[in-house]
């Protein structure tokens, strides 16, 4: 006999509470703190940050706690917190150029006036697992220097010598897809916006992909630099722009060739990438795609890859979006698949007699 | 949940998209952008529809909500109780109590009156994605009224398969101009959504976009002279309550090919069978 399915409101409740527990694990384990993810699971609460669009790595950590370590949904948790935040203002740009780098490389130049620092990367370690982590332990301190401020742009040089594509200076408010709905085309500075808030993995394969030849653009980076910058803003009351802040960000630029046109001389162009904290992979994948979707204001040929595709880039590279409208059909959908059923069944009855 | 505006937006958001459902009035079936919001629930879940709800909630509203026709699936339930903690307001799974319902995949089948509001949540908005999957494009052909690509679907159809095989989500044009998605309801809503007293308002949260049936607007879904729309149900009566013209879900009972057929609206199946009707199946046993 039919029971309704009643309870959906109890069901709720026991369900959260079986997360909840889920969520914790064995009591006996200690408590994760929000210091230890936000201090030893870094990387991960700078995604959380770039994706979500929020720049606090204490929320950030909390979420990842929250979230039991599922990125996307612990970006989805800042996403929905930061939409309810009011919007008090605008910080003036900030300068990347008088950023404190901890880590400043190129690959364009063998050495260049602020020098190659490495700084905290796994680039150049061995991938073996460290057994030694498994026990307690604190690591040795590692020798100390001080952050330089005021490293030159490589891409300044290569302007100097009018290589590479003029960048003008625009005081032209950008664009925000957070409080305007995307209309297509969008400009470069929209581009970059939901490129930065875009899927790792999505902006990754894409930039991959471009490099294995769908939509090809030679790149090179000229300059990857991470560190802290300050966020100033302007007082109207006080008329002058005072620091509000520091935050650390990942900076890529990258230098792609270009054969020039029927109007421009040969020279290279630029691919660009901003992120919060130390996220490297997704700064330099977002230059290779913000390059390739600049296809046709540089003049070059739709190879039709998908990489070129402003639409399909930027309507698929949101993984709240993408997440949400997938992991909906988990819910029911009885109504619709009823009547689907009696569409078939009278198509196939229909099939049946005309056979007869 | 004192923390959070009424009804959880803030009311700068609220305005905007007001305006937005202002336009759509105007405009109807036309599909106005706006800049959604993310939302504490999953895109998928009823963004649009939460927005649209939040935008138009009073603090004197009694709010219904619905997913598949019911009240009491595991959705509807936590989008009610979101907005009965973020807005207090008084909720009803009567139909005909409700000043606003949301609904997800049905209309109800209790007829809708004046100063009602419908509120669906919409998954894809635009009828013609599915034949064009450039937002560019599409905007393109519903300025330009260029529905042509649609009928050569419908008539491909018929071609195939000797009749229109779209049984939900089935393609409307509002007032002689628009070209609508109706969101995925059975097709055997479609005729509801044509000059009723009620305001019908869309949302999709993820596609940003909103539209609108103001009331006693025509609406036609479409079709051929010679193939003309049908809408169809299961060929059963309720087996509850006994009613042969509701909308069934059909239910399994067991692995040897049981099955029964019940209002998919549970607010209606209760309301006839607290009257007195009964079904096949009816514990009551006075089958109507």
């Amino acid at each position: 006999m039919y029971v309704a399915v009643k309870g959906g409101e109890r069901a709720i409740d026991n369900a959260h509470a079986f997360l909840a527990e889920e969520r914790r694990g064995d009591p006996a384990v200690p408590d994760l703190s929000v210091a230890q993810i936000r201090e030893q699971m870094a990387l991960a609460v700078n995604r959380v940050m770039t994706e979500g669009s929020l720049y606090d790595p204490d929320l950030a950590a909390l979420a990842i706690k929250q979230a039991r370590g599922d990125l996307i949904e612990a970006i989805f948790l800042i996403r929905a917190y930061r939409t309810t935040l009011p919007r008090l203002g605008y910080s003036t740009p900030v300068d990347t150029g008088k950023m404190a780098t901890t880590r400043r490389i190129s690959a364009t130049y063998k050495d260049l006036p602020g020098g190659q620092i490495l700084g905290p990367t796994f680039d150049y370690t061995h991938r073996l697992i460290d057994f030694a982590l498994a026990a307690e332990g604190d690591a040795p301190p590692a020798p100390q220097a001080s952050p330089l401020g005021d490293v030159p742009r490589v891409t300044g040089f290569l302007d100097r010598e009018g290589l590479i594509e003029e960048e003008p200076a625009s005081d032209a408010t950008p664009g925000d897809l957070t409080r305007e709905p995307m209309e297509l085309p969008a400009d470069r500075a929209l581009r970059l916006q939901a490129l930065t808030r875009g899927d790792e993995g999505f902006i990754l394969s894409l930039a991959y992909s471009s490099q294995r030849g769908f939509g090809r653009t030679h790149p090179f980076v000229g300059e990857l630099r991470i560190g802290e910058v300050a966020v100033e803003m302007d007082i109207s009351e006080l008329g002058v722009a005072i620091e509000i802040g520091e935050i650390t960000v990942t900076e890529c630029e990258t230098v792609n060739q270009f054969t020039g046109s029927k109007t421009q001389p040969p020279q290279f162009t630029r691919g660009y990438g901003l992120v919060f904290g130390q996220t490297e992979r997704k700064a330099i994948s977002m230059s290779l795609v913000d390059r390739a979707l600049r296809w046709k204001e540089l003049g070059e040929d739709d190879t039709g890859a998908p990489v070129q595709d402003q639409e399909f880039v930027l309507m698929h590279a949101d993984n709240i979006q993408a997440t949400g409208f997938l992991e909906h059909i988990k819910l029911p959908h009885y109504v619709d698949f009823q009547s689907e059923l009696e569409l078939v069944r009278r198509l196939r009855a229909g099939m049946t007699e005309a056979a007869e | 949940m004192s923390d959070y505006n009424f009804a959880y937006l803030d009311e700068q958001t609220k305005r905007m998209i007001r305006r937005a459902i202002l336009k759509g009035v105007a405009v109807p079936g036309y599909q106005v952008p706006f800049a959604s919001r993310e939302m504490p629930m999953p895109y998928g879940w009823g963004t649009g529809g939460v927005q649209v709800t939040a935008a138009c909630l009073t603090p004197d509203d009694r709010l219904k909500v619905i997913d598949q026709g019911a009240d009491d699936t595991t959705n509807a339930v936590s989008i009610r109780k979101f907005f009965q903690r973020t807005a207090a307001v008084a909720v009803t799974e009567h139909t005909g109590a409700a000043t606003l319902i949301q609904t997800r995949h049905r209309i109800p089948e209790r007829p809708l009156i004046a100063g009602q509001i419908l509120v669906y949540q919409v998954p894809i908005p635009e009828p013609l994605r599915f034949l064009e999957p450039r937002e560019t494009e599409t905007r393109r052909m519903h300025a330009l009224e260029d529905y042509g690509l649609m009928h050569v679907k419908l008539y491909e159809d018929i071609a195939r398969n000797g009749a229109i095989a779209t049984s939900y989500a089935y393609p409307v044009k509002v007032e002689g101009r628009y070209v609508m998605d109706p969101s995925p309801i059975p097709k055997f809503d479609n005729p509801k959504l044509s000059g009723t007293p009620a305001l019908q308002l869309f949302g999709a949260g993820r596609e940003q976009r909103i539209y609108a049936i103001p009331p006693f607007t025509k609406v036609v879904s479409l079709d051929f002279e010679d193939y003309p729309f049908e809408a169809t149900k299961a060929p059963h009566p309720c087996d509850l309550c006994g009613d042969e013209g509701s909308y069934l879900d059909e239910v399994i009972t067991d692995d040897r090919g049981g099955r029964m057929f019940v209002c998919s609206d549970t607010d209606h199946c209760a309301s006839r069978q607290a009257e007195g009707h009964g079904g096949r199946l009816s514990t009551q046993g006075d089958a109507a």
